[in-house]
Protein backbone atom coordinates (compact mmCIF):
# COMPACT_ATOMS: atom_id res chain seq x y z
CA UNK A 1 0.00 0.00 0.00
CA UNK A 2 1.21 3.42 -0.73
CA UNK A 3 2.02 5.84 1.99
CA UNK A 4 0.45 9.30 2.42
CA UNK A 5 3.09 11.33 3.08
CA UNK A 6 3.02 14.28 5.58
CA UNK A 7 5.95 16.86 6.56
CA UNK A 8 5.47 14.85 10.17
CA UNK A 9 6.23 11.36 8.57
CA UNK A 10 8.45 13.06 5.60
CA UNK A 11 11.83 12.51 7.52
CA UNK A 12 10.58 9.17 8.85
CA UNK A 13 9.04 7.22 6.01
CA UNK A 14 11.33 8.49 3.08
CA UNK A 15 15.08 10.19 3.93
CA UNK A 16 15.26 7.38 6.30
CA UNK A 17 14.21 4.76 4.07
CA UNK A 18 16.51 2.00 3.39
CA UNK A 19 15.06 1.18 -0.02
CA UNK A 20 14.32 3.84 -2.58
CA UNK A 21 10.86 5.83 -2.41
CA UNK A 22 8.63 6.92 -5.26
CA UNK A 23 6.89 10.13 -3.87
CA UNK A 24 3.75 11.57 -6.20
CA UNK A 25 2.90 15.39 -5.63
CA UNK A 26 -0.33 14.98 -6.76
CA UNK A 27 -3.82 16.89 -6.40
CA UNK A 28 -7.45 16.15 -7.02
CA UNK A 29 -8.33 18.82 -9.28
CA UNK A 30 -5.46 17.71 -11.49
CA UNK A 31 -6.83 15.22 -14.81
CA UNK A 32 -3.43 13.89 -15.32
CA UNK A 33 -2.73 13.28 -11.40
CA UNK A 34 -5.62 10.98 -11.47
CA UNK A 35 -4.17 8.71 -13.93
CA UNK A 36 -1.02 9.06 -12.14
CA UNK A 37 -2.42 7.68 -9.09
CA UNK A 38 -3.22 4.28 -10.26
CA UNK A 39 0.05 3.79 -11.75
CA UNK A 40 1.51 4.55 -8.65
CA UNK A 41 -0.74 2.51 -6.56
CA UNK A 42 0.48 -0.33 -8.78
CA UNK A 43 3.85 -0.26 -7.66
CA UNK A 44 3.19 0.11 -4.52
CA UNK A 45 1.12 -3.21 -4.75
CA UNK A 46 4.32 -4.68 -6.89
CA UNK A 47 6.22 -3.99 -2.83
CA UNK A 48 8.12 -0.85 -4.50
CA UNK A 49 8.03 1.86 -1.74
CA UNK A 50 5.61 4.50 -2.58
CA UNK A 51 4.13 7.82 -1.09
CA UNK A 52 1.95 9.77 -2.14
CA UNK A 53 1.57 14.13 -1.39
CA UNK A 54 -1.21 15.92 -1.35
CA UNK A 55 0.08 19.24 -2.20
CA UNK A 56 -3.32 21.26 -1.11
CA UNK A 57 -2.73 19.69 2.13
CA UNK A 58 1.17 19.65 2.25
CA UNK A 59 1.84 22.74 0.54
CA UNK A 60 5.14 23.22 2.66
CA UNK A 61 6.77 20.10 0.89
CA UNK A 62 5.71 21.11 -2.03
CA UNK A 63 7.31 24.40 -1.43
CA UNK A 64 10.70 22.75 -0.10
CA UNK A 65 11.11 20.53 -3.09
CA UNK A 66 9.72 23.50 -5.69
CA UNK A 67 7.00 21.39 -6.84
CA UNK A 68 5.20 23.87 -9.67
CA UNK A 69 3.86 21.47 -11.96
CA UNK A 70 1.76 18.16 -11.01
CA UNK A 71 2.14 15.54 -11.36
CA UNK A 72 5.58 15.51 -10.08
CA UNK A 73 7.40 12.48 -9.17
CA UNK A 74 10.47 12.13 -7.16
CA UNK A 75 12.44 9.44 -6.52
CA UNK A 76 14.30 9.88 -3.32
CA UNK A 77 17.42 7.35 -2.48
CA UNK A 78 19.57 7.34 0.36
CA UNK A 79 18.07 10.40 1.55
CA UNK A 80 18.47 12.52 -1.38
CA UNK A 81 16.35 13.37 -4.22
CA UNK A 82 17.94 11.11 -6.86
CA UNK A 83 15.62 11.39 -9.71
CA UNK A 84 12.26 13.98 -10.83
CA UNK A 85 9.89 13.34 -13.56
CA UNK A 86 7.27 16.16 -14.66
CA UNK A 87 4.09 15.33 -16.14
CA UNK A 88 2.38 11.71 -16.31
CA UNK A 89 4.57 9.03 -16.65
CA UNK A 90 4.04 5.74 -17.61
CA UNK A 91 4.94 2.65 -15.16
CA UNK A 92 7.79 0.86 -16.87
CA UNK A 93 9.69 4.11 -17.12
CA UNK A 94 9.12 4.29 -12.95
CA UNK A 95 10.03 1.05 -12.46
CA UNK A 96 13.28 0.73 -14.68
CA UNK A 97 14.42 3.86 -12.72
CA UNK A 98 13.11 2.13 -9.43
CA UNK A 99 14.91 -0.73 -10.28
CA UNK A 100 17.98 1.12 -11.00
CA UNK B 1 -25.53 13.26 -22.96
CA UNK B 2 -23.38 11.96 -26.54
CA UNK B 3 -22.76 8.79 -26.86
CA UNK B 4 -19.64 9.53 -29.18
CA UNK B 5 -17.87 13.71 -29.95
CA UNK B 6 -15.67 13.23 -32.47
CA UNK B 7 -13.34 16.07 -32.78
CA UNK B 8 -11.78 16.78 -36.58
CA UNK B 9 -13.72 16.17 -39.60
CA UNK B 10 -10.43 15.13 -41.96
CA UNK B 11 -10.44 12.10 -43.28
CA UNK B 12 -10.27 10.25 -39.15
CA UNK B 13 -12.54 12.06 -38.16
CA UNK B 14 -14.85 11.62 -41.01
CA UNK B 15 -14.01 7.83 -41.29
CA UNK B 16 -14.43 7.48 -37.40
CA UNK B 17 -17.93 9.02 -38.10
CA UNK B 18 -19.92 6.86 -40.88
CA UNK B 19 -18.71 3.43 -38.38
CA UNK B 20 -20.48 5.32 -35.53
CA UNK B 21 -23.03 6.62 -37.64
CA UNK B 22 -23.33 2.73 -38.74
CA UNK B 23 -22.97 1.19 -35.62
CA UNK B 24 -26.32 3.76 -34.49
CA UNK B 25 -24.00 6.05 -31.75
CA UNK B 26 -25.55 8.89 -33.11
CA UNK B 27 -21.98 10.74 -33.42
CA UNK B 28 -21.41 14.62 -33.21
CA UNK B 29 -18.74 15.90 -35.29
CA UNK B 30 -16.98 19.02 -33.55
CA UNK B 31 -14.29 21.01 -35.94
CA UNK B 32 -12.40 24.12 -36.86
CA UNK B 33 -12.13 23.93 -40.38
CA UNK B 34 -9.77 22.33 -42.24
CA UNK B 35 -6.55 21.11 -41.39
CA UNK B 36 -2.96 19.80 -43.43
CA UNK B 37 -5.29 18.57 -46.26
CA UNK B 38 -5.71 22.75 -47.56
CA UNK B 39 -1.91 21.87 -48.43
CA UNK B 40 -2.68 18.92 -50.57
CA UNK B 41 -3.46 19.71 -54.27
CA UNK B 42 -3.95 16.67 -55.94
CA UNK B 43 -4.30 13.51 -53.61
CA UNK B 44 -2.89 10.82 -56.39
CA UNK B 45 -2.07 7.73 -54.48
CA UNK B 46 -5.08 6.91 -53.21
CA UNK B 47 -7.47 4.11 -53.73
CA UNK B 48 -9.98 4.54 -56.54
CA UNK B 49 -8.98 8.10 -57.32
CA UNK B 50 -8.11 7.29 -60.87
CA UNK B 51 -8.65 11.70 -61.18
CA UNK B 52 -6.70 13.09 -58.45
CA UNK B 53 -8.77 15.80 -56.27
CA UNK B 54 -7.77 18.39 -53.94
CA UNK B 55 -7.34 18.25 -50.42
CA UNK B 56 -10.13 20.43 -49.95
CA UNK B 57 -12.30 18.94 -52.88
CA UNK B 58 -11.69 15.44 -50.56
CA UNK B 59 -12.49 17.38 -47.52
CA UNK B 60 -16.08 18.89 -48.26
CA UNK B 61 -16.94 15.48 -50.20
CA UNK B 62 -16.17 13.59 -46.69
CA UNK B 63 -18.38 16.53 -44.70
CA UNK B 64 -21.24 15.74 -47.22
CA UNK B 65 -20.90 12.13 -46.82
CA UNK B 66 -21.46 12.23 -43.44
CA UNK B 67 -24.14 14.38 -43.20
CA UNK B 68 -26.04 12.27 -45.86
CA UNK B 69 -25.65 9.73 -42.69
CA UNK B 70 -27.24 12.20 -40.55
CA UNK B 71 -23.90 13.13 -38.56
CA UNK B 72 -24.40 16.60 -36.58
CA UNK B 73 -21.53 19.14 -36.88
CA UNK B 74 -20.71 21.78 -34.73
CA UNK B 75 -18.55 24.47 -35.96
CA UNK B 76 -16.02 25.54 -32.81
CA UNK B 77 -12.85 25.72 -31.39
CA UNK B 78 -12.31 22.48 -28.52
CA UNK B 79 -10.89 24.58 -25.66
CA UNK B 80 -10.32 21.18 -23.52
CA UNK B 81 -11.86 18.26 -22.14
CA UNK B 82 -12.92 17.65 -18.52
CA UNK B 83 -14.32 14.30 -16.90
CA UNK B 84 -13.19 11.17 -15.29
CA UNK B 85 -16.05 8.73 -16.16
CA UNK B 86 -18.05 10.23 -18.62
CA UNK B 87 -16.69 13.89 -20.35
CA UNK B 88 -17.02 17.13 -20.79
CA UNK B 89 -15.78 18.76 -24.31
CA UNK B 90 -15.35 22.65 -23.44
CA UNK B 91 -15.84 24.80 -26.62
CA UNK B 92 -16.26 28.35 -27.58
CA UNK B 93 -19.86 27.84 -28.01
CA UNK B 94 -20.23 26.05 -25.01
CA UNK B 95 -19.93 22.44 -23.61
CA UNK B 96 -20.78 19.13 -24.36
CA UNK B 97 -21.43 16.29 -22.15
CA UNK B 98 -20.34 12.63 -23.88
CA UNK B 99 -19.22 9.25 -23.09
CA UNK B 100 -16.70 8.72 -25.30
CA UNK B 101 -14.67 11.05 -27.55
CA UNK B 102 -12.33 10.29 -30.71
CA UNK B 103 -9.52 12.89 -31.08
CA UNK B 104 -8.59 13.03 -34.79
CA UNK B 105 -7.29 16.65 -34.86
CA UNK B 106 -4.91 16.41 -37.31
CA UNK B 107 -1.46 16.99 -36.74
CA UNK B 108 0.69 19.40 -34.85
CA UNK B 109 0.93 23.11 -36.03
CA UNK B 110 3.93 23.98 -35.96
CA UNK B 111 4.48 26.15 -33.31
CA UNK B 112 7.41 28.33 -33.26
CA UNK B 113 10.19 26.81 -31.07
CA UNK B 114 10.57 29.31 -27.75
CA UNK B 115 13.73 29.03 -26.24
CA UNK B 116 13.52 27.67 -22.49
CA UNK B 117 10.58 26.10 -22.88
CA UNK B 118 11.68 22.80 -22.59
CA UNK B 119 14.69 23.14 -20.00
CA UNK B 120 12.31 25.20 -17.62
CA UNK B 121 9.51 22.45 -18.23
CA UNK B 122 8.66 21.81 -14.19
CA UNK B 123 10.68 24.59 -12.94
CA UNK B 124 7.79 27.18 -14.36
CA UNK B 125 6.36 26.28 -17.52
CA UNK B 126 3.48 24.51 -17.34
CA UNK B 127 0.95 22.93 -19.79
CA UNK B 128 -2.10 23.06 -17.66
CA UNK B 129 -3.76 25.82 -16.04
CA UNK B 130 -6.11 23.90 -13.66
CA UNK B 131 -3.80 21.90 -13.03
CA UNK B 132 -0.79 24.30 -11.70
CA UNK B 133 -2.82 27.53 -11.00
CA UNK B 134 -2.40 26.57 -7.38
CA UNK B 135 1.42 27.13 -7.16
CA UNK B 136 1.37 30.56 -8.67
CA UNK B 137 -1.42 32.39 -5.99
CA UNK B 138 -1.28 35.49 -6.05
CA UNK B 139 2.02 35.94 -8.48
CA UNK B 140 2.64 37.30 -11.99
CA UNK B 141 2.64 34.77 -14.84
CA UNK B 142 2.38 34.50 -18.67
CA UNK B 143 0.26 32.31 -20.67
CA UNK B 144 1.38 32.31 -24.01
CA UNK B 145 -0.69 32.10 -27.25
CA UNK B 146 -3.11 34.15 -29.55
CA UNK B 147 -6.84 31.93 -29.58
CA UNK B 148 -9.37 30.83 -27.21
CA UNK B 149 -7.25 27.95 -26.09
CA UNK B 150 -4.90 30.75 -24.53
CA UNK B 151 -7.67 33.20 -23.12
CA UNK B 152 -9.34 29.94 -21.59
CA UNK B 153 -5.96 29.18 -19.46
CA UNK B 154 -5.62 32.97 -19.16
CA UNK B 155 -9.06 33.03 -17.34
CA UNK B 156 -8.17 29.66 -15.23
CA UNK B 157 -5.20 31.24 -13.84
CA UNK B 158 -7.70 34.98 -13.56
CA UNK B 159 -9.12 33.19 -10.41
CA UNK B 160 -5.89 32.90 -8.47
CA UNK B 161 -3.94 36.09 -9.12
CA UNK B 162 -4.76 39.10 -10.42
CA UNK B 163 -1.67 39.35 -12.39
CA UNK B 164 -1.94 37.56 -15.98
CA UNK B 165 -0.94 38.63 -19.42
CA UNK B 166 -1.07 36.64 -22.19
CA UNK B 167 1.98 36.70 -25.02
CA UNK B 168 0.97 36.46 -28.70
CA UNK B 169 4.46 36.08 -29.80
CA UNK B 170 3.89 38.56 -32.70
CA UNK B 171 0.61 37.05 -33.80
CA UNK B 172 -2.47 38.85 -34.09
CA UNK B 173 -5.00 38.19 -31.12
CA UNK B 174 -7.54 35.80 -32.19
CA UNK B 175 -9.96 35.91 -29.08
CA UNK B 176 -13.75 35.30 -30.13
CA UNK B 177 -14.65 37.73 -26.67
CA UNK B 178 -14.28 40.65 -24.95
CA UNK B 179 -11.92 40.02 -21.99
CA UNK B 180 -10.16 42.01 -19.32
CA UNK B 181 -6.98 40.45 -19.66
CA UNK B 182 -3.72 42.11 -20.47
CA UNK B 183 -2.23 41.06 -24.12
CA UNK B 184 1.30 41.72 -25.22
CA UNK B 185 2.06 41.48 -28.98
CA UNK B 186 5.65 41.17 -29.00
CA UNK B 187 7.98 38.64 -30.13
CA UNK B 188 9.11 36.39 -27.62
CA UNK B 189 12.98 35.83 -27.27
CA UNK B 190 13.58 33.53 -24.92
CA UNK B 191 11.99 32.25 -21.25
CA UNK B 192 14.70 33.52 -18.93
CA UNK B 193 16.01 32.10 -15.42
CA UNK B 194 17.96 30.56 -13.20
CA UNK B 195 16.76 27.74 -10.88
CA UNK B 196 13.41 28.66 -12.18
CA UNK B 197 11.75 30.96 -14.56
CA UNK B 198 12.06 34.51 -14.24
CA UNK B 199 10.52 36.17 -17.23
CA UNK B 200 9.72 36.97 -20.73
CA UNK B 201 12.78 38.40 -22.80
CA UNK B 202 10.95 39.75 -25.73
CA UNK B 203 12.35 41.36 -29.11
CA UNK B 204 13.05 44.68 -28.52
CA UNK B 205 10.98 47.39 -30.52
CA UNK B 206 13.04 48.91 -32.72
CA UNK B 207 10.94 51.76 -34.17
CA UNK B 208 10.27 52.66 -30.74
CA UNK B 209 14.15 52.93 -29.60
CA UNK B 210 14.19 55.17 -32.77
CA UNK B 211 12.18 57.33 -31.28
CA UNK B 212 14.14 57.79 -28.16
CA UNK B 213 11.59 55.42 -25.61
CA UNK B 214 13.55 53.20 -23.33
CA UNK B 215 11.71 50.17 -24.42
CA UNK B 216 11.92 47.26 -21.39
CA UNK B 217 12.62 44.40 -22.95
CA UNK B 218 12.25 41.57 -20.02
CA UNK B 219 9.31 41.08 -18.38
CA UNK B 220 8.91 39.53 -15.52
CA UNK B 221 6.73 36.31 -14.86
CA UNK B 222 7.17 33.16 -12.20
CA UNK B 223 5.11 31.07 -14.02
CA UNK B 224 4.58 30.74 -17.69
CA UNK B 225 1.95 28.72 -19.36
CA UNK B 226 2.19 27.07 -22.80
CA UNK B 227 -1.15 27.47 -25.03
CA UNK B 228 0.26 28.31 -28.37
CA UNK B 229 -2.26 27.63 -31.82
CA UNK B 230 -5.49 26.05 -30.97
CA UNK B 231 -5.76 23.12 -28.67
CA UNK B 232 -4.29 19.91 -30.51
CA UNK B 233 -5.70 16.17 -30.25
CA UNK B 234 -1.56 16.13 -28.05
CA UNK B 235 -2.81 19.43 -25.95
CA UNK B 236 -6.40 17.91 -25.17
CA UNK B 237 -4.55 14.37 -24.48
CA UNK B 238 -1.43 15.94 -22.04
CA UNK B 239 -4.39 17.95 -19.88
CA UNK B 240 -6.64 15.13 -19.50
CA UNK B 241 -3.78 12.55 -18.80
CA UNK B 242 -3.24 10.57 -21.62
CA UNK B 243 0.12 8.98 -22.26
CA UNK B 244 2.09 10.69 -25.12
CA UNK B 245 4.77 9.20 -26.91
CA UNK B 246 8.40 10.61 -27.23
CA UNK B 247 7.68 12.38 -30.56
CA UNK B 248 4.52 13.85 -28.55
CA UNK B 249 1.88 12.56 -30.09
CA UNK B 250 -1.32 10.70 -28.94
CA UNK B 251 0.15 7.02 -27.72
CA UNK B 252 -2.77 4.60 -28.63
CA UNK B 253 -2.76 0.87 -28.89
CA UNK B 254 -4.08 -1.33 -32.02
CA UNK B 255 -7.81 -0.45 -31.29
CA UNK B 256 -6.90 3.06 -31.25
CA UNK B 257 -7.74 3.38 -28.05
CA UNK B 258 -5.28 5.83 -25.57
CA UNK B 259 -4.44 5.50 -22.10
CA UNK B 260 -7.38 6.80 -20.54
CA UNK B 261 -10.91 4.47 -20.94
CA UNK B 262 -12.94 6.31 -23.44
CA UNK B 263 -10.76 8.32 -25.03
CA UNK B 264 -9.43 7.03 -28.78
CA UNK B 265 -7.51 8.66 -31.35
CA UNK B 266 -6.50 8.24 -34.98
CA UNK B 267 -4.96 9.88 -37.93
CA UNK B 268 -2.09 12.43 -37.79
CA UNK B 269 -2.06 13.24 -34.23
CA UNK B 270 -0.90 9.12 -33.31
CA UNK B 271 2.43 10.06 -35.78
CA UNK B 272 3.43 7.60 -37.91
CA UNK B 273 2.46 8.07 -42.15
CA UNK B 274 0.75 10.89 -42.50
CA UNK B 275 -1.93 10.14 -45.26
CA UNK B 276 -5.07 9.68 -45.77
CA UNK B 277 -5.37 5.99 -46.02
CA UNK B 278 -3.54 5.48 -42.49
CA UNK B 279 -6.11 8.39 -41.31
CA UNK B 280 -8.91 6.44 -42.97
CA UNK B 281 -7.78 3.16 -41.30
CA UNK B 282 -7.58 4.51 -38.08
CA UNK B 283 -10.74 6.35 -38.17
CA UNK B 284 -12.22 3.31 -38.90
CA UNK B 285 -11.00 1.31 -36.41
CA UNK B 286 -11.58 3.65 -33.44
CA UNK B 287 -15.03 4.57 -34.84
CA UNK B 288 -15.49 0.84 -34.00
CA UNK B 289 -13.58 0.93 -30.66
CA UNK B 290 -15.63 3.91 -29.28
CA UNK B 291 -18.92 1.56 -30.45
CA UNK B 292 -17.82 -1.33 -28.90
CA UNK B 293 -16.97 0.67 -25.37
CA UNK B 294 -20.00 2.60 -25.25
CA UNK B 295 -21.96 -0.54 -25.76
CA UNK B 296 -19.81 -2.33 -22.90
CA UNK B 297 -20.16 0.57 -20.57
CA UNK B 298 -23.94 0.43 -20.91
CA UNK B 299 -24.53 -3.30 -20.46
CA UNK B 300 -22.04 -3.20 -17.16
CA UNK B 301 -24.20 -0.17 -15.39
Amino acid sequence: MEMTITSQNFEEEVLKSEKPVLIDFWATWCGPCMRQGPIVEELAAEGYTVGKVNVDEEPGLAQQFQVMSIPTLIIFRDGKEAKRLVGLTPKDTLKALLDA
Amino acid sequence: MEKVIIIGAGPAGISAALYTARGNMEPLIIYNGIGDLEKAEKIENYYGLETPISGRELFERGISQAKALGVRFVKAQVLGITGFDTFTVKTTVGDFDTESVILATGGKRSAPRIPGIREFEGKGVSYCAVCDAFFYRGKEVAVLGNSDFALHEAEELKNVTPSVTIYTNGKEPEFSKEHPIAVNTMKIQAIEGGDRVAGLRLESDVSAQAEGEAQPSFYPAEGVFVALGTAGSTEIARQMGAELTEKGTVKVDDEMATTIPGLFAAGDCTGGLLQVSKAVYEGSMAGISAGKYVRRRRQSS
